[in-house]
C-alpha cells in the first residue's frame, strides 16, 4: 500500500526547498587559522582559558586521531572531507565572552529572535507559566553566547553552563565524567571532537533534585567554511531528574559543513534523563548541493540502579546523518528508551538508529523508530540490541517502521540483535501487543483497531516529550508526529 | 584496513598452495577457476570485520586446511553408503556422493525415471558440456568467498535437467567417510524447465571425530510455472566445518520451497541466495537449526525480489542449548520496479541454557514504495507458563521441554508436503531431543 495523501503533503511541507532557517547573519568573526594542527588545538585551548590537563587531553586525542581511519560502514556516500580545509574555531569578534545579554552583538540577538529562541528571561516570563519555562544555552559557531536562568537554576543547585566555563569552574566534575561514556578513542569523529571541541553545555543535577525547568541548547552554525564541534556532558546524580532539549539550524550554502558532536549522559542511581533533539540542520538543496554532515556520537550511561535514559529525536535536516544515540544499561533495573522520527527528502542520506547494551540485571529497553524517505533520499535504520552474559532478565522491544514516498528513494533496516543470556527476551517487531496491553485494551475497547491503537500509543509517547519543546520548530515536530505510517513497508 | 596488506594466515597460505598444486589436475573451467580463486585470494578468508561474516569468522574457524579428498574405490564407496542413515526411509531416486565424488555405479542411467536427465559433472567439466553455461546463475551471489572457493576447487557433482513432472523425489546423498579430515567441493546444477516439477532431497553425513571441511554449492534454475520442493539435512560429524550454498534463480508463476535442517557439524554455515525473475512467484525458505555443546550454526539468506507481485516467506527457527551459538542473517532486497512485493521474514530463537548465544540480523533493503515487507526477530527462553502447564499435568521437566521445542521447530517443517520426508525430519528433531534428555 502506498503512502496516503496527507502524509505526502506533510512530508512535502518540510521538503528541502522549504528550509526556513537558511538565512545568514553578518557578524565579524575571529577564526583560528584554517586547518588542523597542534597549534590550532593550542589556540582553541588558550581561547577557552583551559587548564593544562585539558590541553593535554586534546593533544592526546589529536595524536590518536591521526592514526585513525574514517569509518565507511554506514550506508552513506560523500566526497572525501578535507580536514585541513575547515576552520575549527570561529567566534564573534566583538566580545566573544559576554557577561550579560547587553554585551552580546545585537546581530546575534536578532538571529535568535528570527529563529524564535527566547534569550531574554523577562520576555520568556511574560505570559508563560513558570513550569513551562525553558533555560537556554545558545551556541553560535564555536562559542556559547548566552545562557539563561543560570541564577535561578543555581538556587536549586543545578549547574547549567557552557562546557568551556565548567572546565574552569568545576574541573573536578568535568575531569571525573568527561570521556567516561564516550572514550577519547571511541571512533574517528568522537576522537576528532575530543581534540577540537569548542563549546556545548554542561549540566549537573545534584542528588534528589528535580530540575525546576527544561534545559535546552540551541546550536547555530553561521560562519562559512567552519565546522561545529560541540560537546555536551549531562550528569544526573542519585535520584535526580532532568529534561534537556537540543535544536540546531544552519544557513543555506553550497558547501558542506561538518558537525561532529559528542554528547555524554550519565545517570546515577534512581536518576532520570530525558534528552530530546530536533535536528534541523540545513539539508542541502534539491540537487544535493550543500548541507551539513551531521556525524554525531551520542551515548548515555545508566550507571546506577533503576536509572532511566530516554532519547527522543526528530530528524529532518542535514545532508548526511550518521548518528546512533545509545544507552549502556549498566545499573540493575535500569531502562533505556529511544524514540525517533527521521524524515529524509531531496538527496538527504540518513543512517541512524540506536544501541541498547544490556549489562545489568533486569534491564529493559524500548526502541520505536519511524523512517520516512521521500525524493531521492536514502533512509537507513541501524540498531543494536545486545545482552551480555550477566544481563539476566533483560528485555527489549523494538519496532521500526519505514515508509517510502515515490520510487526513487530507499528505506533500509539493519538491526543487530545479540543475546548471550538465555533469560533475556528480545522482540523485534514481532508483536505490537507488547507495547502496553492495558493501554491497547483500553483503546480497542473503545472501538479503535489494533493498528490505530498502536499508532495512538506510540505517538502519545513521543508527543509527551515533544509537546514540551520550546521554539518555533516545535510546531514542525508536532506535525511530523501526526504523520500516519499507513502504508508502512515494515 | 584497506591499504595495509595483511599477513596471510596458515590456512590461507595452505589454500593458495592447494590451488596451485591442484589447478592442473582439476577438470576443466581453468579460467573461471583461476578468476574465482584470484578474487578469493585478494580478500582471503572472511573474518568478523567483513560484514557478511561478522558472526561467523572463517579466518578463526579454519585453523588448518584439510587435504582435498581423492576419488574413493568402488568398495569404499559401497561401504560408506551402507552406513548412511539420513532420510533412508524415504523412497527416492538415489544420487550418492562419497567424499565429494559422484558414485556413478549407484545410478542406473538406462532406467532413469521419466523427465529427468543426469550428467556427471566431472566428465562434463572435462569435456566442456553445453550446460556448463548455466553455472553461477546469480552474478552477485558468486562474489561470495565461500562460493568462490567452491568454484575454484569444484571436483565433482552432477547436472540434472528436469523436463516435466518427476514423481519420486531425487535424493542427493553426500557421505564423507574418511578416518582423517578431508575437504570436499561438490557442485550441483539443477535446471527445471518451464512447467516441470521435482522434489530434491539433500542429506549430508560424515564420520565423527574428523575435522572434515565440505563446501557444497547447489545451483537451481527454475523456469516459469515450475514447482520445486527442496529439503536439506545437515547431519555432519561432530567435528566438521561445513559450508554450503544454495543459489536459486526462479522464474514467474513458480513455486519454490526450501528448508534446511541442521543437526550436525561443529561449525556450519548455510547460505541461501535467491533471485526471483518473474512475476507472481511464491518463495518459501525455512530453517530449523538445533545446536548444542559448543556448536556454531549460521543461516544466511539473501532474497532479491527481481520482479513485481512476488511473495516470499522466510521462517527460521533456532534452538540453542549448552554453550552453542546460533546466527541468523537475512536480507530482503526490493528494487524500484518490484512493486506489490510481499515479503515476510521471521527468525525465532529458543535459548535453553545459560551459556548459549544467538545473533539475529534481519535486514530489509527497499526501493519500491508500494510493497509490504516485514521482518521479525525474537529470542528468549521457553515460556515458563507453558512449562508449568505441562508439568502440572505430570510431565517431567525434560519431557515438557522436549514437547515445547518440538512444537517450536515443527512450525518450520509444516510446509513439507511429502509425508515420509516430513516424518523423517520430525524424527531428526526427536532424535536430537532424545540425545539431550
Amino acid at each position: 500500500m502506498p503512502a496516503v495523501q496527507e502524509t505526502i503533503d506533510q512530508v512535502r511541507s518540510i521538503d528541502v526547498d522549504q528550509y526556513k532557517y537558511g538565512f545568514e547573519t553578518e557578524v565579524e568573526m575571529e577564526k583560528a587559522p584554517k586547518g588542523l594542527s597542534e597549534d590550532v588545538i593550542r589556540f582553541i585551548s588558550a581561547k577557552k582559558g583551559e587548564p593544562e590537563w585539558m590541553l593535554q587531553w586534546r593533544l592526546d586525542a589529536y595524536k590518536r586521531w591521526l592514526t585513525m581511519k574514517e569509518p565507511s560502514w554506514a550506508r552513506v556516500s560523500y566526497d572525501k572531507i578535507d580536514y585541513n580545509d575547515i576552520y575549527y574555531y570561529a567566534a564573534p569578534k566583538k566580545n566573544p565572552a559576554p557577561k550579560s545579554l547587553d554585551e552580546v552583538d545585537p546581530e546575534i540577538l536578532k538571529t535568535y529572535e528570527k529563529l524564535g529562541i527566547p534569550l531574554r528571561e523577562q520576555e520568556i516570563l511574560a505570559g508563560i507559566e513558570p513550569e513551562r519555562r525553558v533555560a537556554v544555552d545558545a551556541v553560535f559557531d564555536s562559542v556559547s553566547v548566552a545562557t539563561t536562568f543560570k541564577e535561578e537554576l543555581a538556587k536549586a543547585g543545578v549547574i547549567f553552563m557552557p562546557i568551556s566555563e565548567a572546565i574552569r569552574e568545576y574541573p573536578d566534575l568535568v575531569k571525573q565524567y568527561l570521556g567516561s561514556v564516550v572514550p577519547v578513542t571511541d571512533n574517528f569523529f568522537a576522537t576528532l571532537n575530543s581534540a577540537v571541541f569548542t563549546d556545548g553545555s554542561f549540566v549537573y543535577i545534584p542528588p534528589g533534585v528535580r530540575c525546576p525547568m527544561e534545559l535546552s541548547t540551541y546550536f547555530r552554525i553561521n560562519e562559512k567554511n567552519t565546522g561545529q564541534f560541540e560537546r555536551t556532558l549531562i550528569i544526573a546524580d542519585k535520584g535526580s531528574y532532568v529534561s534537556y532539549l537540543e535544536g540546531c539550524t544552519a544557513p543555506k550554502r553550497d558547501e558542506n559543513q561538518l558537525h561532529a558532536a559528542v554528547v555524554e549522559l550519565i545517570a546515577l542511581d534512581d536518576a532520570e534523563i530525558k534528552y530530546s533533539t530536533v535536528q534541523n540542520w540545513y539539508p542541502g538543496d534539491a540537487e544535493g548541493r550543500g548541507g551539513i554532515y551531521n556525524f554525531v556520537t551520542k551515548r548515555g550511561d545508566c550507571r546506577g540502579r533503576n536509572s532511566v535514559i530516554t532519547w527522543t529525536q526528530v530528524e529532518t535536516g542535514s545532508a548526511i546523518t550518521w548518528k546512533y544515540p545509545s544507552c549502556i544499561l549498566r545499573g540493575d533495573n535500569s531502562r533505556g528508551e529511544f524514540y525517533s522520527i527521521a524524515v529524509s527528502n531531496g538527496m538527504q542520506q540518513v543512517d541512524s538508529g540506536t544501541k541498547m547494551i544490556h549489562l545489568g540485571k533486569n534491564t529493559t529497553s524500548r526502541i520505536i523508530s519511524k523512517g520516512i524517505a521521500a525524493g531521492k533520499s536514502e533512509n537507513t535504520y541501524r540498531g543494536l540490541v545486545s545482552a551480555h552474559r550477566k544481563a539476566t532478565g533483560a528485555r527489549n522491544f523494538t519496532n521500526c517502521d519505514s515508509l517510502l514516498i515515490g520510487n526513487q528513494c530507499g528505506a533500509h533496516t539493519v538491526p543487530y540483535i545479540e543475546s548471550k543470556n538465555a533469560t533475556a527476551v528480545f522482540e523485534h517487531e514481532a508483536t505490537t501487543s507488547k507495547i502496553s496491553e492495558d493501554q491497547m485494551f483500553y483503546c480497542q475497547q473503545r472501538g479503535l483497531s489494533e493498528e490505530e491503537a498502536t499508532a495512538l500509543i506510540v505517538n502519545g509517547f513521543v508527543k509527551d516529550v515533544l509537546q514540551q519543546l520550546p521554539m518555533e520548530f516545535a510546531v514542525e515536530a508536532q506535525k511530523l508526529i501526526s504523520i500516519s505510517l499507513e502504508g508502512s513497508v515494515g | 584496513m584497506a591499504d595495509v596488506t595483511l599477513m596471510k594466515t596458515p590456512a590461507e597460505t595452505a589454500l593458495v598452495q592447494a590451488f596451485e598444486s591442484a589447478r592442473t589436475a582439476l577438470p576443466g573451467q581453468a579460467e573461471s577457476r583461476a578468476q574465482a580463486f584470484e578474487k578469493f585470494a585478494e580478500r582471503g578468508l572472511p573474518h568478523r570485520r567483513v560484514e557478511e561474516f561478522k558472526y561467523t569468522d572463517l579466518r578463526a574457524a579454519f585453523r588448518e586446511v584439510a587435504p582435498f579428498a581423492g576419488i574413493p574405490s568402488a568398495d569404499e564407496a559401497k561401504a560408506a553408503l551402507a552406513g548412511a542413515k539420513a532420510l533412508s526411509g524415504v523412497a527416492a531416486l538415489q544420487v550418492p556422493f562419497v567424499n565429494g565424488h559422484f558414485v556413478r555405479e549407484a545410478v542406473d542411467f538406462h532406467n532413469l525415471p521419466e523427465n529427468i536427465e543426469i550428467v556427471p559433472l566431472r566428465e562434463a567439466l572435462a569435456n566442456g558440456h553445453d550446460w556448463l553455461a548455466h553455472l553461477s546463475p546469480i552474478p552477485w551471489a558468486s562474489e561470495n568467498p565461500v562460493y568462490q572457493l567452491n568454484t575454484s576447487f569444484m571436483a565433482d557433482g552432477v547436472m540434472i535437467r528436469v523436463a516435466g513432472p518427476v514423481a519420486a523425489p531425487v535424493h542427493l546423498r553426500f557421505v564423507t567417510a574418511a578416518a582423517s579430515a578431508v575437504a570436499t567441493a561438490t557442485r550441483i546444477l539443477v535446471v527445471v524447465e518451464e512447467g516441470a516439477s521435482v522434489t530434491l532431497l539433500e542429506t549430508h553425513e560424515s564420520t565423527d571425530g574428523a575435522n572434515h571441511q565440505p563446501n557444497d554449492v547447489v545451483e537451481l534454475i527454475a523456469g516459469d510455472r515450475t514447482n520445486v520442493q527442496h529439503v536439506r539435512v545437515n547431519a555432519e560429524g561432530d567435528k566438521a566445518l561445513a559450508l554450503s550454498t544454495l543459489a536459486a534463480k526462479v522464474g514467474g508463476e513458480a513455486v519454490f520451497n526450501s528448508i534446511n535442517v541442521v543437526a550436525g557439524a561443529a561449525t556450519s554455515r548455510h547460505q541461501v541466495f535467491a533471485l526471483l525473475t518473474g512475476e507472481n512467484t511464491n518463495l518459501r525458505v525455512n530453517g530449523a537449526t538445533m545446536l548444542k555443546g559448543t556448536q556454531h550454526g549460521d543461516s544466511t539468506l539473501v532474497v532479491e525480489h527481481g520482479a513485481p507481485h512476488c511473495e516470499s516467506r522466510e521462517l527460521f527457527k533456532t534452538v540453542v542449548d549448552g554453550e552453542a551459538t546460533g546466527v541468523f542473517q537475512g536480507k530482503i532486497i526490493v528494487p524500484h520496479h518490484a512493486q506489490k512485493t510481499d515479503g515476510r521474514m521471521m527468525s525465532a530463537a529458543l535459548l535453553l541454557e545459560e551459556g548459549c548465544a544467538m545473533n539475529n540480523k534481519p535486514e530489509l533493503e527497499i526501493f519500491a514504495d508500494d510493497v509490504q515487507c516485514a521482518h521479525g526477530a525474537t529470542c528468549g527462553q521457553l515460556d515458563e507458563d507453558l512449562l508449568f502447564y505441562l508439568m502440572a499435568r505430570g510431565l517431567p521437566k525434560k519431557e515438557a521441554e522436549s514437547l515445547l521445542v518440538q512444537a517450536f521447530l515443527g512450525e518450520a517443517l509444516e510446509f513439507v508436503e511429502n509425508e515420509a520426508v516430513r516424518e523423517a525430519l520430525v524424527g531428526t528433531v526427536e532424535g536430537w531431543l532424545k540425545a539431550r534428555a
